[in-house]
């Protein structure tokens, strides 16, 4: 179950699946490294509020980001580094973002995985589980409306966010428009610190989609090829009118919930079990057995990933701070419609 | 020929659909059947592939018009009644009320909430929400007290850049009748003078406004000139109509059917007394619905609600101090 669907190809491929993988890799490494910069300025202080980190999701993550074409919508959630980059994120938007540079798209007004340019298709999560799923509906009712019909939508959400209203609402709502949703679930084993049986008692996750007359799929979201192959299907289905699919992946979060969280609560026995597998390392076996990089060129894309990082870092630590005197201490936008009374100011 | 508080917001979401191709309508029962009280009254047929039946999802359905609105649609959505809307709250509270300070992308949407007492409809068809709504950065909340408001509120709320609840009371929309339809209105936060007087000030809103105007009509053959404020907006709240009003007047009662606890009265009366505590001849006084569920049977809804009666009685104990 968790060989590479690859494998059964004995070496071939095509040079666009070799290079699917390839820009799926560099962008899986440039995550878990932009993951441990944040680490590391979490830990030394440098970062305010929580830092989050995508560690053993980056397969099933960054699989979403390469099947879909800029002119999609993408929303993100927690654990989605890799998915993001591959959606076209720069690392200065994400690191701007992460130690509240002013000149980042949130400047300062939100933080850590709370990003996006919704302008473009990738939209900036909120906390609240399940209730970013409607609002992709949202955007892909409102292309239909205008008569576009080739976007796809995709969201994601682990284990946990299903249990929420909002997921129920949302998915059955896309069924009832037929819109070209794909939501990702990725079952990382926990919410938070809780484990599936006591989050929910069917048999499999995707056994949902069937109630909802959505599309199943499934997949192991330790496998990068897998994932490339069944996230690719899914999307392609949406794209062609198949209407929603629902994908769930099933894997390990390799980290805390957040990095103040030691994740003592992991049984080792699942750490043990090809569900802990790490994905990075599974994706670098993959491309060199089948020759499709060499260790010499994992090391430069490597080296060439954290230069890109650390020179960001640098550059966005130079940055200003947000300015409280400066702020519009406004959340309306229109400016005839603001209030004018002001309390007294300390 | 004559018009309808109801019939005002059909037209006037007839109007925002004629003129502008962004607006669409999203809610329960909308489409064919043409709403729970027919404010969307053949708009489906009128308006093809414009006015969409939603499941029974009121998450999802204000989530919906976010991601419209992202995308730079102006979605209305219907609320079969305000007290639902508490199963969309976390929608409009923090996605879409937060989503411009957040991203600088604005979030042109209306929900309209069909709200406020009317005998016999008890505790779960009958809440006034607007002091929850105004509370949360980022929403505009309109309280039309008339048929014109109705009309041009509602259409300016559809072309505002930000999220807006609009409150329209269930008891005015038979009840409360124009002869036509207005081409002008007063600029949306800006209160209105709906009855000059210089004893009292009585600060109120959408269904409470008729209320004060029939106590300032009561008080009126006992000497007593009542000036009566209707807010039009409880957010952006028009302070400074309020306070000029105070100060021709000394005196101020505000009136509201929501609960008693925090709210619109309260925010007023804060206002007043911290900015205008100069211009106060007597202490200000507010009026509220009892802090109790709002009750079914008649007898008890009446009593449960300001009416003219408990406001002319109000003011009347003000005026003799």
């Amino acid at each position: 179950m968790y060989q590479t669907v690859l494998d059964a190809e004995a070496g071939g491929g095509s040079a666009a699946l070799r290079d699917l993988h390839l820009s799926a890799y560099r962008f899986m490494l440039q995550a878990r490294l932009l993951d441990e910069k944040l680490a590391s300025l979490y830990r030394a202080g440098k970062i305010h509020g929580g830092v989050f980190l995508s560690r053993g999701q980056e397969a099933l993550s960054v699989s979403i980001g390469v099947s879909l074409r800029k002119t999609d919508v993408f929303s993100p959630l927690i654990r989605d580094s890799a998915g993001r980059l591959a959606f076209g994120e720069s690392i200065l938007d994400a690191l701007q973002t992460c130690l509240g540079s002013a000149l980042g798209p949130m400047r300062g007004r939100d933080g850590n995985v709370h990003r996006g340019r919704p302008r473009d298709g990738y939209l900036a999560m909120i906390s609240h589980l399940g209730a970013m799923i409607s609002v992709v509906n949202g955007t892909l009712f409102a292309r239909r409306f205008k008569g576009i019909t080739d976007a796809v939508g995709a969201t994601c959400i682990g284990d946990g966010g299903t249990a929420t209203g909002a997921f129920h609402e949302a998915l059955n709502q896309a069924a009832v428009e037929k819109l070209p949703l794909v939501l990702v679930v990725a079952n990382n084993q926990y919410a938070y610190s809780t484990p599936n049986d006591r989050e929910f008692a069917c048999a499999d996750l995707a056994d949902r989609a069937v109630g909802y007359g959505v599309t199943p799929h499934s997949v192991d979201g330790t496998d990068l090829s897998a994932c490339l192959e069944v996230m690719g299907r899914a999307v392609a289905q949406a794209r062609a009118g198949g209407g929603p699919q629902l994908v769930v992946a099933s894997l390990l979060r390799l980290c805390g919930h957040g990095e103040h969280d030691d994740a003592g609560y992991i049984d080792p026995r699942i750490k043990n079990s090809p569900l802990g597998r790490d994905c990075l390392k599974v994706a670098e076996d993959i491309l060199l057995s089948r020759h499709w990089a060499d260790a010499s060129e994992l090391a430069s894309w490597r080296n060439e990933a954290v230069r890109a990082i650390e020179t960001t870092v640098a550059r966005v630590q130079r940055e200003p701070a947000p300015d409280p005197f400066a702020e519009q201490w406004t959340a309306v936008a229109g400016t005839d419609l603001r209030e004018t009374h002001e309390e007294l100011g300390v | 020929m004559s018009i309808t508080y109801l019939e005002a917001i059909r037209e006037a979401q007839a109007v925002a659909l004629r003129d502008d191709p962004r607006v669409f309508i999203y809610g329960q029962d909308v489409g064919a059947f043409g709403g729970a009280f027919k404010a969307t009254k053949n708009l489906a047929k009128e308006f093809p592939g414009r006015v969409f039946d939603a499941p029974i999802s009121e998450d999802a359905m204000v989530g919906l018009a976010v991601g419209a609105a992202i995308e730079g649609l102006r979605p209305i959505i219907e609320m079969q009644f305000a007290d639902f809307s508490t199963a969309g709250f976390n929608q409009i509270v923090n996605q879409a009320a937060t989503l411009f300070w957040r991203t600088n992308v604005p979030c042109s949407l209306t929900v309209r909430l069909p709200f406020g007492g009317t005998s016999g409809s008890g505790p779960f068809h009958s809440q006034s929400l607007e002091t929850i709504y105004a509370h949360y950065p980022g929403l505009i909340v309109m309280t039309p007290a008339t048929v014109e408001d109705a009309y041009s509120m509602l259409i300016a709320a559809v072309a505002i850049d930000d999220p807006v609840i609009f409150c329209e009371h269930k008891f005015l929309y038979y009840h409360l009748k124009a002869e036509a339809l207005p081409s002008e209105a007063l600029p949306i936060g800006k209160a209105r003078i709906a009855r000059e007087g210089r004893d009292l000030t009585i600060v109120a809103y959408s269904a409470m406004v008729h209320e004060a105007l029939a106590a300032a009509a009561e008080l009126a053959p006992e000497g007593w000139q009542i000036e009566v404020v209707d807010l039009r907006t409880v957010k952006p709240l028009d302070t400074d109509t309020v306070m000029a009003s105070v100060a021709r007047t000394g005196r101020l009662l505000c009136v509201g059917e929501a609960w008693p606890w925090g709210g619109v009265t309260a925010e007023v009366i804060a206002r007043v007394a911290s900015e205008g505590f100069g211009l106060l001849d007597v202490p200000p006084q507010r009026l509220n619905a009892k802090d109790t569920p709002i009750p079914y049977h008649p007898n008890l809804w009446a009593a449960h609600r300001p009416t003219a009666r408990a406001i002319a009685a109000a003011a009347r104990k003000m005026l003799r101090l």
